[in-house]
C-alpha cells in the first residue's frame, strides 16, 4: 500500500490532484509550488518532467515544457531536487512524462529513483500497456510504484477491463479525445461515457483529467468519479503575477 | 502481387507484435490507440483484397504513370566506370515516389470510412502527394508543415493550397518535419474518429512503417522485372537511395532484402558534417529510443531529448529513421553512409548537367554517394531517383547563383 491507496481508501470527499511542470517556471519551483500546493488543500500532486516532443500536449504544457528544458530541468536532476521532496510535502505524488526520457534513464533505475525520493506512481502515456505488462510491470511492482493508465471514450470496454486488472490506485479517465488544455465540454455524450464507465464497477477508483479547469468541470466529474486533475488551467495560472501567493486562491476556484 | 508472398513473414519484415528485430511496436498514447489497433487489425485484409489491389494498380497505372521507367544513366556509368541506372520515380504524377503510398493509403481511408485526412510533410512532396490524393476522392486534406519548410518549398506550399488542401504551419521546435509529425499527431488526438492520418514515410506506430513499405515496395517490384527484361538477371549488384524517414529506400530495397547479395546502401544527409552539430545522420548519431510512436534510431541527448536536426534538404532534415532501417543498419543488412549538403549539391548539379535531369535536392544525397565508392568496372547499381528538382530550384539557384 502507498501513500495514493490510503488517500483513496481513507478520504471520503471528492478528490482534487493539481499538474505542474517541473522546472517552470524556474529550475528551483518545483518543490515550492509543490508545497504550496499542498498548503493550499489539494489531495496530491502529478509533477510532469518535460520533453523535447510533447505529442499530447497542448499549446500551454508544451510551452511550460520547453521552458522548463531551456532551463535545465532533466531527470536526473529532478531526482536530485526531489531528495528533499518528503521533508517538504507528505500527499502523494506522481510523476509524469513520456516514455522516450525513462528508457535513457533506464526504466528499472527509474522506478528505484521514484521509490527513493517517496514518488508513489508514475504516468506515462506512451508506454503501451503490452510492453509495460511483458517488461517492465516487475520493476514498478517491486518499487511499490503504481502506473497510472488512461481511457478514453473510444477505449473499448475489454480493454478498460485489462487496464483495470493491471492497475492498482486509479484509472485516469480522459473527459473526451483531446491533448491537454482544452475544455471539458459537458455534453450529453460526455455524461453517457462517465456514467457507463461508473456502471462497470471497477475495482479501481477513477479520477477525470484534462479539460477540467473551474468548478463546473470539477463538479461535473466529481458527480461520476472520485474527483479530477487539473493542469493546463494551473500551469497557465503559474504565469500570473505573485502566482505562488495565490495558489490557494486558484484551488478555492476549482474546488471550494 | 502475390498475397501469400507478401503475407509470409520474410526475414527481414515485421513481426506479429510490430518489431523489425529491437525496433518498431507501437508507442502511442491512450488516445491514440483505437485508431491504430484497428488499423493494425484491418490493413492486411483491406489491401490485399482483390477489388483493393485492381483499383491500386488500376490508379498507379492511369494517374501515376507506372511503371516508371528504369534508365540507364550513360554519361554518369561513364564518368564512375560503372553500370548505373536510375529508377525514375520523379517521372511519377506530382514528382516523387511519395504518391505510390497515398494512393494506398487513401483507398484504405475510404474503405475505414473516413471523411478527413490529416499528414505531415516536410519537403512538401508527401504534401502534395496527399493533397493530390485527397482531391481525386474528394475527401477534406490538412496539411501540418513546418513554418521553415513552408519557407523553403514555397511552390509545394502552393500546390498544395491549388488542390484545395489547409495547409497549417508548425510552430514549434525547430520547425521542421518532425515538428509538423506531433502537429499531425496533435490534431488525430483531438479527431479520434472521423480522421485518417496517412503518414508519409515508413515511421510512426505499427502498423504504419509496414504498410508504406508494401506500398512503396513497387518501386523494387518493377526494377526487378525491368532488370531482368534489360540483362537477363534481376538483380544488380548495389542498390542505394537516400533515407529520411526512409520510405523510397525501404521500397527500393524491399524485394532485395533476401538476395544477400544484393548489396544495399542507404544515403543520410550529414547536413554541414556529421560532427558539426547540424546534421541528420541518424545511424551515426542516434542511439535507441521512441519517437513518434516506434522505437528506432534517434538523434537525442543522454536526458532523452530529441536533437534538433539539420539538412539543406527538407525531406532529409528528420532526427530518426524507420524502425525497420534500424533493423537493417543493426544487422548489417544495408550500409548506411551520409552526405554533407555542398556533396549533395554538387551531385544534383552534375547528374543536371550530364544526364538533363535535375534531382532533387534529397535524391542528390544518394547519386553523391557515388563519388565516394570505388568500383572495379563491371558493376552495375540502381539508384532511386526519388523526386525532381522543381520543388528545389530556389534552393539550387541560391546556391548556385543562378
Ligand atoms: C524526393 C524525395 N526523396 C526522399 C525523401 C525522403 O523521404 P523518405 O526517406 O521517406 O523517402 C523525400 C521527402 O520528402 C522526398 O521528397
Amino acid at each position: 500500500m502507498n501513500r495514493l491507496n490510503q488517500l483513496f481508501q481513507n478520504k471520503k470527499e471528492s478528490l482534487l490532484s493539481i499538474y505542474f511542470t517541473a522546472g517552470y517556471p524556474n529550475l528551483s519551483s518545483t518543490l515550492d509550488i509543490a508545497e504550496a500546493v499542498q498548503k493550499a488543500g489539494a489531495d496530491f500532486i502529478e509533477i510532469g518532467f518535460p520533453y523535447s516532443d510533447p505529442l499530447a500536449d497542448g499549446p500551454v504544457i508544451q510551452n511550460s515544457s520547453l521552458i522548463a528544458l531551456q532551463n535545465g530541468m532533466n531527470l536526473k536532476f529532478l531526482f536530485e531536487q526531489l531528495k528533499e521532496l518528503r521533508e517538504r510535502v507528505s500527499i502523494p505524488v506522481l510523476l509524469m512524462g513520456y516514455v522516450n526520457p525513462v528508457l535513457q534513464y533506464g526504466v528499472k533505475d527509474f522506478c528505484e529513483s521514484c521509490a527513493a525520493v517517496g514518488v508513489d506512481g508514475v504516468i506515462v502515456p506512451d508506454l503501451p500497456m503490452v510492453e509495460y505488462e511483458e517488461f517492465y510491470k516487475d520493476d514498478f511492482l517491486n518499487n511499490n510504484i503504481s502506473n497510472i493508465f488512461l481511457v478514453t471514450p473510444q477505449t473499448s470496454e475489454e480493454r478498460i477491463r485489462k487496464i483495470d486488472e493491471l492497475s492498482n490506485a486509479f484509472i485516469y479517465l480522459l473527459s473526451s479525445s483531446s491533448t491537454t488544455g482544452k475544455n471539458l465540454t459537458v455534453s450529453n455524450e460526455a455524461d453517457a461515457y462517465f456514467a457507463r464507465i461508473k456502471a462497470m464497477n471497477l475495482k479501481n477508483p477513477t479520477m477525470i483529467g484534462f479539460g477540467i479547469s473551474d468548478q463546473k468541470s470539477f463538479n461535473k466529474a466529481a458527480e461520476y468519479t472520485r474527483g479530477a486533475i487539473v493542469g493546463s488551467a494551473f500551469v497557465k495560472f503559474l504565469d500570473s503575477d505573485n502566482a505562488l501567493e495565490r495558489i490557494p486562491e486558484f484551488i478555492k476556484s476549482i474546488r471550494s | 502481387m502475390n498475397r501469400e508472398f507478401i503475407k509470409s513473414s520474410f526475414k527481414w519484415g515485421v513481426n506479429p507484435k510490430g518489431y523489425f528485430g529491437d525496433f518498431g511496436g507501437a508507442y502511442i498514447p491512450e488516445m491514440l490507440y483505437p485508431n491504430v489497433e484497428h488499423l493494425r487489425q484491418q490493413y492486411l485484409d483491406i489491401i490485399y483484397e482483390p477489388a483493393f489491389q485492381e483499383e491500386f494498380n488500376q490508379l498507379l497505372k492511369d494517374y501515376v504513370g507506372r511503371p516508371s521507367p528504369l534508365f540507364h544513366a550513360e554519361r554518369l556509368s561513364a564518368k564512375y566506370g560503372a553500370t548505373i541506372y536510375l529508377k525514375r520515380e520523379d517521372l511519377n504524377h506530382t514528382g516523387a515516389h511519395k504518391i505510390n503510398n497515398t494512393i494506398g493509403q487513401i483507398l484504405l481511408a475510404e474503405r475505414l470510412g473516413k471523411k478527413r485526412i490529416i499528414a505531415e510533410t516536410g519537403a512538401g512532396q508527401h504534401g502534395v502527394a496527399t493533397a493530390t490524393v485527397c482531391a481525386l476522392k474528394g475527401l477534406e486534406c490538412i496539411i501540418y508543415m513546418g513554418e521553415v519548410d513552408i519557407e523553403r518549398q514555397a511552390p509545394n506550399v502552393a500546390r498544395m493550397k491549388m488542390m484545395g488542401a489547409k495547409v497549417v504551419p508548425a510552430i514549434s521546435g525547430s520547425k521542421t518535419l518532425k515538428d509538423a509529425t506531433n502537429e499531425a499527431m496533435r490534431d488525430w488526438i483531438n479527431n479520434p474518429t472521423d480522421t485518417h492520418y496517412i503518414i508519409g514515410s515508413v515511421v510512426g506506430p505499427h502498423p504504419y512503417p509496414d504498410m508504406v513499405a508494401r506500398f512503396q515496395s513497387i518501386i523494387s517490384e518493377e526494377t526487378k522485372k525491368q532488370l531482368f527484361e534489360r540483362t537477363g538477371s534481376e538483380n544488380p549488384d548495389i542498390v542505394m537511395a537516400c533515407v529520411g524517414g526512409g520510405s523510397n529506400a525501404m521500397g527500393m530495397f524491399y524485394h532485395f532484402l533476401d538476395d544477400e547479395n544484393v548489396k544495399l546502401i542507404a544515403v543520410e544527409a550529414a547536413g554541414l558534417g556529421v560532427d558539426s552539430g547540424e546534421s541528420a545522420a541518424t545511424t551515426s548519431l542516434g542511439k535507441e529510443g521512441v519517437l513518434h510512436g516506434s522505437r528506432s534510431l534517434l538523434m537525442q541527448s543522454d536526458d532523452g531529448q530529441v536533437i534538433e536536426p539539420y539538412s539543406i534538404s527538407a525531406g532529409l532534415d528528420y532526427p530518426g529513421i524507420g524502425p525497420q532501417h534500424a533493423h537493417l543498419f543493426k544487422q548489417h543488412r544495408a550500409e548506411y553512409v551520409s552526405i554533407t549538403d555542398e556533396e549533395a549539391m554538387q551531385a544534383g548539379r552534375l547528374c543536371s548537367e550530364l544526364e538533363g535531369i535535375i534531382p532533387a535536392i534529397e535524391t542528390a544525397h544518394a547519386l553523391a554517394h557515388l563519388e565516394k565508392m570505388k568500383f572495379k568496372g563491371d558493376e552495375s547499381v540502381v539508384i532511386c531517383l526519388s523526386g525532381r528538382g522543381d520543388k528545389d530550384l530556389d534552393t539550387y539557384m541560391k546556391y548556385f547563383n543562378l
